[in-house]
């Protein structure tokens, strides 16, 4: 326990800093992620030929290893000069967090009851109206279901990022791993996972906020 | 009114779903649709708010020939039920029964108007409902803010299928009653589908027979009732068509043919009906046997009569059956 405590003394701001770095990274990638799946993930919904395609790449994508992705990653990005640091582990994680977001938006929109889309189309709503007032709507609690899953998952993905020189929490499991110091590697993964239940529980909550209450059991 | 002129609905080379349909519905009637379980009614009406294409022929709404008015303003201009209510679980009571006025650009003023309006017509507090969601409503308010929603922006033409479908009897009835209340006052032109042949004669003005996608009959249900123009209709409302006429008649048309027999003021053990009732409900409360004695009140509350089952069954006799035996010999 004294150790510990001597620990955090000389590293709780370094911790924090690491936290804070592994937050913005993550948080960019989701919102850039968000910004090209939900739209694509709604298109999908008019395009059913396309949907199948960009689905089965997306899933593709997912099966790819983590740290191979991001090896990939450095030779594309050395051509810009970018080769190690943010901009590759940024790319990365977006691609990842598409396959969730794309797919639970387009499911979600999808799977709107049929009765619910007849009602809307007989009462004269135009496709946007129809998306905007009734599908999205009714698709909210497994659109950030999809969301959610993105987060948790490029929070945990975002440690390897350490590898290519991305920063984060995984500076401290990787430092621990090499200089076998296991003070290092638990207050690393304690960390991410702290980091990774208040993200999700603060989007759980916005989920309630957003979604009427009838939608959210 | 809506006319339909030799509609033919084909799903690929094979299936003929509506098959040379011909009628009128007209303005201010209720025209219902009955058949067997997918002889075409819903894809017949569908076809009217362009839900579905039309193959041939075509349908004249208002004098207006569908096919050539934009789909989205033509909807707007039909008020659409379906069975399971199709009510928005993501809005308000108040905002499902206003989208059409909304999208329509109404002011705000007119909308919470047109909602006190058309929540007095389904009989519940526009106050209080207005603000729930619809899971917070049972089936049958639900269905009665269904039936209102399409009713909002005041649209010339209804479309209902099956509206009340869903609903255990005596809740349908109700609601049945109730529409038929609210008819009397907006006065639309509607196309209403069902499979229940009590339904469909207790709402018809008139009725359209349909078996795989043709017309077996269109009239009015006192007539199809008496003069079936084929084995096929005479059989789809039974053995017991004629007991079935008997909700087209009430105590009062009987009282007018035959007359009703005297109060005997002696027996203690009475009961009591209104004489618009119809004949159908009096006679089941007579073989219930429910009293000695069923009195008939006017409006007013003024006995004037008692009915018994001799009585009905004189009726039946005289003013049914005599109608259906005539048909079958003719
Ligand atoms: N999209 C479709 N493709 C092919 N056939 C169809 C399609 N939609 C309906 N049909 C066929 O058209 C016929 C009429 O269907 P419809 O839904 O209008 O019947 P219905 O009278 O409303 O029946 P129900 O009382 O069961 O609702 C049926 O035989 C059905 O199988
Ligand atoms: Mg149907």
């Amino acid at each position: 326990m004294e150790n510990w405590a001597r620990f955090l003394e000389v590293n709780a701001s370094r911790i924090l800093e690491l936290t804070i770095d592994h937050a913005v990274l993550v948080s960019l990638a989701i919102i850039v992620a968000l910004l090209i799946g939900i739209p694509l993930g709604i298109y999908l919904t008019t395009n059913q030929y396309l949907a199948d395609t960009v689905l089965q790449i997306a899933s593709i994508t997912l099966t790819i290893p983590s740290i191979a992705l991001f090896g990939v990653m450095i030779p594309i990005f050395s051509l810009i000069n970018q080769g190690i640091g943010f901009v590759p582990a940024f790319v990365a994680l977006v691609l990842y967090s598409q396959l969730p977001i794309i797919r639970n938006t387009y499911t979600g929109i999808k799977n709107v009851n049929p009765e619910m889309r007849d009602a809307a189309i007989g009462m004269g709503m135009k496709t946007h109206q129809r998306l905007l007032r009734v599908e999205i709507p009714n698709a909210l609690p497994v659109i950030m279901a999809g969301v959610r899953t993105a987060v948790v998952m490029n929070i945990g993905i975002a440690v390897i990022a350490a590898y290519i020189g991305a920063g984060g929490l995984g500076v401290l499991i990787t430092q621990g791993i090499s200089r076998n110091d296991n003070y290092l590697i638990i207050s690393g993964s304690i960390a991410v996972a702290v980091l990774a239940i208040i993200a999700d529980s603060i989007l759980l909550l916005i989920q309630k906020r957003f979604t009427k209450k009838v939608l959210a059991n | 009114m809506i006319s339909f002129k030799n509609v033919t609905k084909k799903y690929g080379e094979e299936i003929t779903a509506i098959d040379d349909v011909d009628f009128t519905v007209e303005e201010g009637k209720i025209v219902v649709l009955l058949g067997p379980s997918g002889c075409g009614k819903t894809t017949l009406l569908r076809m009217v708010n362009r839900l579905e294409s039309i193959s041939e022929g075509e349908i004249i709404i208002n004098g207006e020939n569908s096919k050539d008015l934009d789909p989205i303003e033509l909807r707007r201009k039909i008020g659409y039920v379906i069975q399971s209510n199709g009510l928005f679980p993501n809005m308000t009571i108040e905002e499902n029964v206003m989208l059409v006025p909304d999208l329509l650009g109404w002011s705000k003023k007119d909308k919470r108007e047109r909602f006190k309006y058309l929540m007095k017509l389904s009989g519940l507090d526009a106050e209080d409902y207005g603000k729930r969601f619809p899971h917070e409503l049972s089936g049958g308010q639900q269905q009665r803010i269904g039936v209102v929603r399409a009713l909002a922006a005041d649209p010339p033409v209804m479309l209902m299928d099956e509206p009340f479908g869903a609903l255990d009897p005596i809740i349908r009835e109700k609601i049945q009653d109730e529409f038929l209340q609210i008819q009397r006052e907006v006065k639309k032109t509607i196309l209403f589908v069902s499979h229940d042949i009590d339904e469909a004669i207790k709402m018809a003005d008139k009725i359209v027979l349909l078996r795989d996608g043709k017309v077996m009959q269109f009239d009015t249900p006192s007539e199809m009732l008496a003069h079936p123009k084929n084995e096929f209709v005479s059989q789809f409302f039974g053995k017991d068509r004629a007991i079935k006429s008997l909700s087209l008649h009430t105590v009062e048309n009987l009282r007018e043919i035959i007359g009703l027999g005297p109060v005997d003021e002696t027996i203690q053990d009475t009961k009591t009906i209104n004489v618009h009732q119809d004949l159908r409900n009096t006679l089941s409360m007579l073989m219930n046997q429910e009293a000695d004695q069923v009195i008939v009140k006017d409006d007013h509350g003024e006995n004037i009569g008692t009915i018994t089952i001799d009585l009905v069954q004189k009726y039946l006799h005289f003013e049914i059956k005599g109608k259906i035996s005539a048909s079958q010999e003719g």
